[in-house]
């Protein structure tokens, strides 16, 4: 852990992000995607990140989830500091397995194993045992409503169906932090509401912060709070309905 | 939750048409080899059903395996009486072509030397051994001649009283056992007119020299058959084989042997070695190239094949990498694919060979070690392929989910 970086005790925070650039590119071709980026997350609570196409919300939200590391600042996930700058502070694929969830506008579910085994697996990765995992795998689906379509394949489940069960596989591992990129985007109306409902729900009932980048505007009121990106910049809106 | 497993399960019709692919190129390893052993065990049967200590063969030749050898008849009789000796049997052995039913019919000639030997050593599966000394032999199933069947070979006609199995000459041509003298017969039957021919030019060398115009019983006399003229000599033979009393050393009794000027003398496993490093040696070594290069072309397209399924997979890799996965749950993923591809594939290759192999017109010989080997190199297949599809699956980016 780098000692410049002081620990930050912040249990009931799910991310602290400081003073966040990402940067594409240099010199002639430099872009910059997210600027000076600051904001924290509680547990429990659902944020949500609207903005244009290319204002860099997607870039934020994946810096966020370690998977495209920034070009300097500072990222602080369950209390514990990860990322300075593009260096990383902690085995990144093992801090995603143990203390993040992620959701995209595709379920991204693998083909060939069914909505349990789907679950099942993310469990299985993080050393859970086959049998415990099967369990947790079966109550997470039923919880989400998918207690009849267990042993289903992906291409039998439905849209809605199919990001329930990518909803699952997320929280599988009890996450601190869930992020979501336009999880909504591939769902009519109805379905888009559900999915948002039970982000609110999850976050709730399992204490988990949750990062939602969303266009659909229709639903704002199930977050907790707004933020808006454009050009980079971030900008927080504490009322819902007013950046509706 | 095997990751490997499931993914088959789900691409199971796929998966079983790769693994029959792969099987068909492992069985024509498996087949090169078996045709390699196959060449091996006919070429040495004979010598080794013929159980001879020593093989006498016309000095500086190598024995008839390998080229025309001509010795004495006289030579067996000779051999006896150095001490040592136990036995002594005459052989000769050629290979005969004619036409049967419009097709070209090829056998090899073995005589036995009666009464001493009527082929009571040899694999009978039906019928009985020689019983008499002319117009008898034992032919071998793939020749498919039934008991009782006749055959006119030159100027006589044999019946077909034993059958033997799996007999066949270095060449691979099915065996046929005659006495040694039907067998000189075939080997030396001329047309008549060839005969009177013969015997005319025998005449007219005579009646060109003194001793011919001096003496007409002498002159009368070349006209006769040959068997007829002392001077002439009974037919050669190809070989004498030696059979040692208990307690002879064969190296010893070889140098003994091989002082005469008129012979050459080789061991048993000389012989063997002559064969194998002389007939078969070309052959073995054209199938083991062969056979390396269908390894070296097995292990490229199981390699391809292997890193096709992981590109298709590259989206499940990056998923299971974002969610958090360890580097061994992505190895483990294609390394068992890669290695139940390769062992369904043997197994398919030994299926197929097992049913294919005892169809085609020569000995395909696959033997345990041969099934180990190939083992070994579908592990070794299997495992290297994979590397390249490793190597991939290591390479993608968690990211790509999100595109």
């Amino acid at each position: 852990m780098n000692s410049a970086v002081p620990p930050a005790p912040e249990p009931e925070l799910a991310a602290r992000v400081d003073d966040l650039v990402k940067i594409y590119g240099s010199g002639n071709t430099e872009v910059i995607a997210v600027r000076n980026a600051s904001f924290t997350v509680a547990r429990g609570e659902v944020v949500a990140l609207l903005g244009p196409s290319g204002s860099g919300k997607s870039t934020l939200l994946t810096a966020v989830g370690l998977i495209n590391p920034a070009t300097s600042g500072r990222i602080f996930i369950a209390g514990r500091p990860v990322m300075d700058g593009p260096r990383a502070l902690v085995d990144l694929r093992t801090f995603r397995r143990q203390h993040l969830g992620f959701v995209f506008q595709k379920a991204n579910l693998i083909p060939f194993l069914s909505a349990r085994q789907n679950v099942q697996v993310a469990l299985e990765i993080n050393d859970v045992a086959p049998r415990d995992a099967r369990v947790r795998a079966e109550e997470l689906l039923v919880y989400l409503g998918l207690g009849d379509r267990l042993e289903n394949l992906p291409y039998m489940l439905s849209g809605g169906q199919q990001q329930r069960v990518a909803i699952a596989r997320a929280l599988a591992n009890r996450p601190g932090l869930v992020l979501a990129d336009e999880p909504t985007a591939a769902l009519d109306g109805r379905l888009g509401r559900q999915v948002m409902d039970l982000f609110r729900r999850v976050a709730h009932e399992q204490r988990a912060g949750i990062i939602v980048v969303t266009h659909d505007h229709r639903s704002l009121e199930v977050f907790d709070r707004v933020f808006e990106m454009e050009d980079g910049l971030l900008r927080a809106h504490t009322d819902p309905a007013r950046a509706a | 939750m095997n990751l490997a497993v499931e993914d088959i399960r789900h691409n199971v019709g796929r998966f079983a048409l790769t693994a029959t692919g792969i099987g068909l190129l492992l069985m024509l390893v498996l087949g090169m080899g078996g045709i390699y052993g196959g060449l091996v065990h006919e070429a040495t049967l004979l010598i080794d059903r013929l159980d001879a200590d020593l093989w006498v063969v016309q000095h500086a030749t190598r024995g008839p395996f390998a080229e025309i050898s001509r010795v004495p008849a006289t030579l067996a009789p000779r051999l006896e009486a150095v001490p040592g000796v136990a036995a002594a049997r005459r052989f000769v052995f050629h290979t005969v072509q004619r036409e049967r039913a419009g097709r070209p019919w090829r056998f090899s000639v073995m005589g036995l030397d009666w009464p001493g030997d009527r082929g009571q050593s040899l694999p009978l599966v039906a019928g009985r051994p020689l019983a008499q000394a002319r117009f008898e032999f034992i032919a071998d199933r793939a020749l498919g001649l039934p008991l009782g069947e006749k055959v006119r070979l030159g100027k006589d006609t044999y019946t077909v009283v034993g059958l033997t199995r799996g007999m066949t000459s270095s060449s691979g041509d099915p065996m046929t056992f005659f006495t040694l003298r039907d067998a000189q017969a075939v080997q030396f039957d001329l047309p008549g007119e060839a005969l009177r021919l013969e015997r005319a030019a025998r005449q007219a060398r005579a009646a060109g020299v003194d001793l011919g115009r001096q003496q007409p019983a002498l002159l009368e006399r070349a006209g006769l058959p040959s068997a007829a003229l002392p001077v002439l000599g009974p037919p050669t033979v190809s070989a004498v084989l030696v059979t040692l009393a208990p307690g002879a050393d064969p190296a010893t009794l070889a140098r003994t042997i091989a002082a005469w000027p008129d012979v050459s003398v080789y061991t048993r496993a000389e012989q063997r070695a002559l064969l194998l490093l002389g007939n078969v040696d070309r052959a073995r070594r054209q199938l083991g190239l062969f056979r390396a290069i269908l390894v070296f072309v097995s292990a490229i397209i199981m390699a391809l094949i292997i890193y096709t399924l992981t590109l298709d997979k590259a989206h499940d890799i990056a998923m299971l990498k974002l969610i958090g996965a360890r580097n061994r749950v992505i190895v483990g993923l294609i390394l068992q694919q890669a290695l139940v591809l390769g062992a369904v594939g043997y197994g398919i290759a030994w299926m197929l060979g097992h049913w294919i192999f005892p169809v085609f017109p020569r000995l395909v010989l696959v033997t345990g070690p041969d099934r180990l080997l190939l083992a070994g190199i579908v592990l070794f297949i299997s495992v290297a392929a994979s590397g390249l599809g490793i190597w991939k699956a290591l390479r993608i980016q968690p990211n790509i989910v999100l595109s």
